[in-house]
């Protein structure tokens, strides 16, 4: 079946099965790989992207409910690297082995679209459906500090 | 890739060699060798050394630097500190040197990436190639100027000369360099550290930016032409077999290319086998799984339990135990004693979970095989592709991949062999891909342990005898040629080194039988013995009456170097000074002794592993049954720090690594299986569970030893001490004797 959405600005059609999860035709129809899987539960948020700017995992999205939709994956938020999420990314060094980051980095863009100044809070509610096994937790909030362009209020 | 060595190297040192006239101009190329690990079972049945090269400096005219090295990365950073090694000793600027994987190669033994050796075992080699290098390059600009070498000097890829200053870059001098003789590795001279402009300061990541645009290539992202995807059934009970199966529905499911049953086998297998279902995509083939019709011939593991586990455990318990180490007489002394403290603390198996699956792509053809594999261990992956492809080991190339999580899970060649299984069968490239339930139904588990502690404090408050008895499904016992017979020191890692001085002592050890695979997790056996030790010696203070920190300074006593219990005789020795050191910068910077509001407690830990100090104290309330971590304060002494970034990182990083293990869930076994399946059962701390880390670093001048895994031990007692800490004005007070910790524990 034809599906035909929007992904990072350019119109993309497929035709795959429909009920066929975003995250596998992204990775595996698409060839895009910066979008990871992790558990296909929607547990870990290791797939998350944006549909229509929310947030999604994309494990559990079945490609026919993303017609006409907007998609927005890690390789979408800037060519090279030059998106203020992922520049603080880069200046906190917080990824270690990097595998759950562009969950991670798509959830925080997210947040910061809505709550351009987060609280610690905000970040918990935000942030805790993303699962880092090295356990970057902390810089991942000052990242996000940092790109918010406020000061971290907890180390 | 590494340009194949020429047949007569010159030669000064058997480990140095040199080569010039790469294809596209000259170059530099030293190649050196790097060990792998300490001794490692896995890898007993390997081939010995065709060639000691795994490693390589190369300089090219364009005045770039690359390191290529046989090194996984995992996470742990050593993409950025091995080549800042190289940068120092080559009087580098940072930004002219790049690191590159080296592929496998039938000369090229070695390759191995574990047991937090890399930066420890690199350090030296990566010395003096870089400085070999730079002799040759000085030398070479000092014949061109017809001037002394001593009065050249290198500096940020360059050699200079004089005032005013003149300057070649390394680049120009890589052809005239290369015809010069390697200067003898163990002769060549040193940087002093004073000069040190590189290693020790705080380095941002190579591989950051990559990271945070999605674009690292891991094992699951190898997309060769024509790849298919792949999935696997399995018999859900260790190393039970498919019986018969119906491929019919499978092969209905859209996308589904082919079904058929492959074999495993052998120590290095964590199954039988199974049921692979090959397909367009990773998604089909999960479909397909689903509606493949499988009748398993379970086996005689389907009886096994965590219940039944913990019987044997139980039963092992109250009988001697082999003796691993016996010192004075500890049962007469804790026979004779009136305030003997006895406790009982149990561990149970852990799964790895790395966020990236398993997965290991393959393509077997007639005459080659190529594989994309995340692994710890490059060589073990391609002798494992060759035997499945009866194809010579030269024949197989193996690509290692960046990998989602190493921990030891990718230490092993399970994943791989089941890949070069199916990809014989296809002909095709294939990728068989791990579901979260996969990967924590067929792990290879840290073992589960069960340990008896018995300890007498005399009236000076010295301890007069220490007992550890422990029984456990050892790893000697599943990986050791010699099987179940090998007790393999019976997991006590460090733990058997007490550095408490006691003049009885008594270590016993019993196996237990278990089915489960396992092997290697993040710090292996001193996950469990940090946990044991520190929490029996706090109970012995608080037994004492003593204040925790000060009864462990006591019982350390004078600065002593102990022997690694039962280790190669030229380990490194317990410097206790050393662990002293790191305990009270912990309690120092944590406000060790100063008063906490009701309810709330800290507690501190120390250990020695991996070469490394680590200590750490938790601050915790404990409010009704409802734990919060607070704070994690951790120090560590791992030697001359390279990476001062990278080291915090890693603290940080098995900080919350040891957390998951601590506060959430066991892997438990019924009926011959795996209970847990995924993140519903087999939780993770999360962001609003992660406490504020703060890691203090001991500044040492020694050679710089692991810390990917040292911090592991200290988390658990650390926490547990606190936590009884914070219960110590309550009726009852809490000892967390069992992990994971469960809420009904706490009351």
């Amino acid at each position: 079946m034809a599906i035909t959405f929007t992904l990072n600005g350019k119109a993309q059609t497929v035709d795959v099965s429909p009920d066929m999860p975003l995250l596998w035709v992204l990775r595996d129809t698409l060839n895009m790989t910066g979008t990871k899987f992790g558990c296909g539960m929607a547990l870990c948020g290791a797939c998350t992207v944006h549909i229509n700017g929310e947030a999604t995992r994309s494990c559990i999205t079945p490609i026919s409910s993303v017609s006409g939709k907007k998609i927005t994956t890690i390789e979408g938020l800037s060519a090279d690297g030059s998106h203020p999420v992922q520049k603080a990314w880069i200046e906190e060094d917080v990824p270690q082995c990097g595998y759950c980051q562009s969950g991670q980095i798509m959830s925080a863009v997210a947040l910061l679209a809505k709550k351009p100044k987060p609280t610690d809070a905000d970040i918990d509610d935000a942030m805790s459906g993303n699962i880092c096994r090295c356990g970057t937790y902390q810089r991942i909030r000052k990242a996000i500090h940092r790109a918010a362009g406020s000061p971290a209020e907890k180390a | 890739m590494p340009t194949p060595l020429s047949p007569e190297p010159q030669t000064l040192d058997r480990r140095a060699f040199l080569k010039t006239g790469a294809a596209g101009g000259a170059a530099l190329l030293i190649g050196f060798h790097i060990p792998a690990r300490a001794s490692d079972p896995a890898q007993e049945q390997e081939k010995p050394p065709i060639n000691p090269l795994n490693a390589w400096v190369k300089i090219t005219p364009d005045n770039h630097v690359t390191l290529i090295m046989a090194k996984s990365e995992m996470g742990q950073g050593i993409m950025t500190a091995l080549p800042m090694i190289l940068a120092e000793e080559l009087c580098l600027d940072w930004k002219q040197v790049t690191i590159e994987q080296a592929p496998t190669n039938p000369k090229i033994y070695d390759h191995g990436t574990g047991g937090s050796g890399s930066v420890g075992g690199s350090w030296l080699p990566l010395r003096q190639a870089g400085a070999a290098a730079r002799e040759m390059l000085i030398a070479a600009a000092a014949k061109k100027w017809e001037v002394g070498a001593d009065t050249c000097k290198a500096q940020n890829g360059y050699v200079v000369h004089g005032h005013p200053e003149r300057s070649y870059s390394y680049g120009q001098l890589v052809a005239d360099a290369a015809l010069l003789p390697i200067p003898n590795f163990k002769e060549v001279p040193l940087k002093n550290s004073r000069d040190f402009t590189i290693v020790g300061v705080g380095t941002h990541r190579v591989d950051g930016a990559a990271k945070a645009t999605g674009t690292a290539m891991y094992g699951i992202d190898a997309r060769p032409a024509g790849l298919q995807y792949a999935v696997i059934a399995r018999c859900p009970v260790f190393y039970g077999k498919v019986a018969s199966f119906d491929a019919t529905k499978a092969k209905a499911v859209p996308g589904v290319r082919d079904v058929f049953q492959i074999e495993t086998s052998g120590r290095g297998a964590s199954t039988t086998g199974g049921i692979a279902v090959v397909a367009d995509n990773s998604w089909a083939a999960i479909q397909g799984r689903k509606a493949l019709e499988v009748k398993w011939e379970e086996g005689a593991a389907a009886s096994e339990s965590s219940e039944e586990l913990r019987k044997q455990f139980v039963a092992n318990a109250a009988k001697s135990g082999g003796v691993i180490r016996n010192e004075g007489d500890a049962d007469a002394a804790l026979a004779a004693a009136s305030n003997k403290v006895e406790a009982v603390y149990e561990l149970p198996f852990a799964a790895h979970v790395c966020m990236e699956p398993m997965n290991c792509t393959v393509h077997i053809e007639a005459d080659r095989a190529e594989a994309w594999v995340p692994t710890q261990a490059p060589q073990w992956a391609q002798a494992v592709i060759s035997e499945a492809s009866k194809l010579p080991p030269e024949k197989v190339i193996v690509h290692t991949t960046q990998m989602g999580g190493g921990f030891g899970r990718r230490y092993q060649a399970d994943f791989v062999m089941e890949a070069a299984q199916v990809a014989k069968k296809t002909g095709k490239p294939v990728m068989v891909v791990w579901t979260r339930e996969d990967d924590m139904h067929h792990d290879f588990y840290r073992p589960a342990s069960y340990h008896k502690c018995q300890g007498v404090v005399d009236k000076a408050g010295n301890l007069a005898a220490w007992k550890h008895f422990q029984t456990s499904t050892s790893i000697a016992a599943k990986w050791s040629p010699k099987g179940e017979e090998d007790n393999g020191q019976g997991e006590f890692g460090t733990g058997a080194t007490v550095p408490y001085k006691s003049p009885n002592l008594r270590i016993e050890y019993t196996l237990a039988h278990s089915s489960a695979p396992r092997a290697w997790w993040r710090s292996v056996e001193h996950s469990s013995s940090g946990f044991v030790v520190e929490s029996f010696v706090d109970e012995l203070a608080a037994s004492a009456g003593q204040d925790a920190l000060e009864f462990r300074l006591k019982l350390l006593g004078d600065p002593r170097k102990l022997p690694q219990f039962g280790q190669d005789p030229d380990a490194p020795p317990l410097d206790t000074a050393r662990l002293v050191a790191v305990l009270k910068l912990a309690a120092e910077k944590a406000g060790w002794g100063k008063p906490l509001p009701d309810g709330e407690g800290r507690g501190i830990a120390g250990f020695f592993s991996f070469d490394t100090y680590t200590a750490a104290v938790a601050e915790v309330s404990v409010k009704s049954r409802e734990l919060k971590v607070k704070r994690l304060v951790c120090t560590v002494d791992c030697g001359r720090v390279v990476n001062p970034n990278g080291v915090r990182a890693q603290v940080e990083s098995a900080a919350i690594y040891a957390l998951t293990a601590t506060l959430k869930n066991a892997i438990t076994v019924e009926r011959g299986r795996i209970v847990q399946s995924n993140f519903n059962d087999y939780q993770m701390i999360r962001m609003k569970e992660a406490p504020p880390i703060e890691v203090h670093l001991v500044a040492s001048e020694e050679k710089p030893t692991g810390i990917g895994e040292p911090t592991v031990p200290v988390i658990a007692p650390a926490l547990c001490n606190a936590i009884f800490n914070a219960t110590r004005n309550r009726k009852q007070d809490v000892r967390i004797q069992r992990l994971p910790i469960r809420a009904e524990d706490l009351a």
